[in-house]
């Protein structure tokens, strides 16, 4: 029997038998074979390419009404917001989107610091990603300064400066990229130019090696465990699934329940309390006067402390610029034999609670004005932060590590996890029996202190055990 | 077999010889694509003097006004205030302004050609920011030591009165003062040099 192909079916022959469109489908999605264990942390790196879409749609679409000019542009931000249809949504979008792209980064490189997601041999995956974050910062800094108000003003006349803090060329190097003496038109309209067309091409660029690495040594996973070792007869990996459709469809909750935190924010918080979008960035810039409280955007706020707590102009640009290449060190420090911190010792269990403590610590005192306690407090935190990573070729080797199995281990569903709960839930409520002047018995629920005593006790216990 | 005979050494030296002009090509274009990111013809014209009235100052009033872009401030100060700096020398990183960026007609303790009259240009020599005028005595915020100044709020650094940076604070040097000369009593001129007598 001969069927004859539909008219569609020739057209795509026609189109795959000049492009390799099935193949490069087949290579890394419905042939790429992933870990069947992916857990929570694995959401944020397709969230990102969300919030990259997200950036660029709103980003062009901004662009068709802003002016690069030092005298019109605070106000086409404003008739972007007041005059143009949805405007202030597309800004709202864009806005938010950048401070949503950090959350989700900060959260993807710590589901890395989690597994060991930069180890052998996944360090060039790493190397991406890190430029990647600087890419970025780069991207929002200079995004950060076209509404042209007080804080795009001093922010970006501080983080120039930063570049004159080199010896010998640091001045003309600072002169070069402002394009002027002072921060003005000159430097807002290469901004925009770096903004809009330099730095976007970049980040394609490194986005598409990242993930060209990524599936070349394949996806690291919650046990750390290469899955490539144990294959089925066809081939492919025991623990591994398809990634289209298992994780598409996966990855498809996570954008769901993303998109619900984002709307919120956009609609009812797109300020968020002065986090997201300063408060003194809706006066115009004024080369005549600094605001009273100047602090970056609260991603920058870590690397911030990080400058303000060293005395010493070079030394705390040096400071600064060593807390972001230390990252790229990452995966040449950790001397530990295991990936997972499942079954790694409690030394670097530690150690990375310290350093989260620490990140997240500087970052709120970044955005906090200068006194001489917050100065000691992000001294302190800088000592922890550098500590994690430069004492990490020492502290690495001391680990007592826990035996890795040999295939991927599932941790209890939630359903599964649901006797457990009611359990708990039983241990600490009491249930008595009461007979009421009515002659109806109902039971009543009280609180019961032992029990939840008790609770408190084992769970101190599982976390100490745990981080042994 | 037929490799032995094929004598490669001019295509290597063609290969060669073409980087070479190519990395020359490319190094010749890079020179306007980077200079024409130089300040412009027009943003380096820019920036004539600016004259101004002191007469209507105040005692321990502080005026702001704009040069080649940047705050530039005058500063009445009163001479308790001058009696005030004298104090301070062991708390300052440099005193005598020996590192610090001045003409030379201002290189001296109260750095300024007349002492109640301070003119400096308004900006942190740490990374830019126009620090605040806070000229109260031990004010709530920022503590007892403090006897007046100026106060840079992006990364705390201190400058007393005379625009001298105070020690263990991350700013390098004292504030720069701009060229300046008297026109007459009260009138000012910012951006030129006393001239040569």
């Amino acid at each position: 029997m001969n069927i004859k192909p539909t008219r569609l079916r020739m057209c795509g022959n026609w189109v795959l038998e000049r492009f390799p469109l099935a193949q490069v489908w087949n290579e890394h999605m419905a042939h790429y074979y992933a870990p069947k264990n992916f857990n929570f942390w694995y959401f944020f790196g397709s969230l990102a390419l969300l919030v990259l879409v997200n950036q660029f749609v709103t980003g062009i679409l901004l662009t068709m009404n802003y002016k690069p000019d030092a005298k019109l542009a605070f106000d086409s931000v404003e008739y972007i917001m007041r005059d143009v249809n949805w405007g202030w949504l597309v800004r709202y979008m864009h806005s938010t989107g950048a401070s949503a792209f950090f959350i989700v980064i900060y959260l993807h490189m710590f589901r890395g610091l989690l597994y060991g997601s930069f180890k052998q041999p996944r360090e060039l995956i790493w190397i991406f990603g890190m430029l990647l974050f600087v890419a970025l910062m780069a991207e929002a800094f200079m995004g950060y300064l076209l509404p042209w108000g007080q804080m795009s003003y001093w922010g970006a006349q501080v983080i120039i400066s930063l570049f004159s803090a080199i010896p010998v060329i640091g001045d003309d190097l600072s002169l070069w990229i402002r394009g002027d003496y002072v921060i003005s038109d000159a430097t807002l309209n290469r901004f925009f130019a770096f903004h809009v067309i330099a730095v976007p091409l970049v980040l394609v660029l490194l986005v598409f090696m990242h993930i060209v690495a990524l599936h070349e040594v394949g996806s690291n996973n919650p046990d750390g465990i290469d899955i490539k070792k144990s294959k089925d007869p066809w081939g492919h990996p025991v623990d591994g699934i398809p990634f289209h459709p298992y994780y598409t469809v996966k990855d498809v909750v996570g954008v769901a329940v993303f998109m619900l935190f984002f709307a919120t924010v956009i609609f009812y918080m797109p300020e968020m309390g002065g986090y997201f979008l300063e408060h003194a960035n809706f006066i115009p810039a004024d080369p005549m006067k600094t605001p009273e409280h100047i602090a970056p955007v609260w991603y920058f706020t870590p690397f911030y402390s990080i400058l303000r707590a060293i005395p010493d102009k070079f030394a705390g640009v040096i400071g600064m610029g060593g807390s972001i290449v230390v990252l790229f060190l990452l995966p040449w420090l950790d001397r530990g034999k295991v990936k997972s911190i499942r079954y790694r010792g409690g030394i670097y269990k530690k150690a990375l609670m310290l350093f989260v403590i620490s990140f997240i610590a500087l970052g709120y005192l970044g955005t906090q004005p200068v006194t001489p306690l917050a100065t000691m407090m992000a001294r302190i935190f800088t000592a922890i932060y550098f500590g994690f990573f430069l004492l990490m070729p020492i502290y690495t080797r001391w680990e007592k590590l826990k035996p890795v199995p040999n295939y991927l281990t599932m941790q209890p569903t939630l359903e599964e996890r649901i006797p457990d709960m009611i359990a708990v839930f039983n241990e600490v409520v009491e249930t008595e029996s009461v007979t009421t002047d009515t002659g109806v018995t109902v039971s009543k629920k009280r609180f019961n202190p032992t029990g939840a005593k008790n609770v408190l006790i084992r769970t101190a216990k599982n976390l100490k055990e745990s981080l042994d | 077999m037929i490799n032995e005979s094929v004598d490669k050494s001019k295509r290597q030296f063609l290969t060669t010889a073409l980087t070479v002009v190519g990395a020359v090509g490319t190094g010749y274009l890079a020179v306007p694509f980077l200079s024409q990111m130089q300040p412009s013809v027009k943003a380096m014209a820019a920036g004539a003097p600016v004259e101004v009235d002191i007469s209507k100052i105040e005692e321990g009033q502080l005026i702001r006004v704009a040069w080649r872009g940047k705050p530039v401030w005058v500063l009445q100060r009163s001479p308790e205030t001058l009696e005030t700096l004298k104090t301070l020398d062991g708390q300052l990183r440099d005193p005598q302004s020996e590192e610090s960026n001045q003409p030379t007609s201002s290189k001296n303790s109260v750095r300024s050609m007349k002492p109640e009259i301070f003119v400096a240009v308004g900006l942190c020599t740490h990374l830019g920011c126009s620090p605040t005028f806070r000229p109260e005595v031990a004010p709530h915020d920022l503590g007892a030591d403090w006897k007046g100044g100026f106060f840079c709020p992006c990364h705390g650094s201190w400058f007393d009165l005379a625009g001298r940076v105070y020690k263990g604070v991350p700013a390098p040097t004292n504030l720069e003062i701009p060229p300046y000369r008297y026109i007459t009593e009260t009138l000012i001129i910012v951006g030129e040099e006393e001239k040569a007598a």
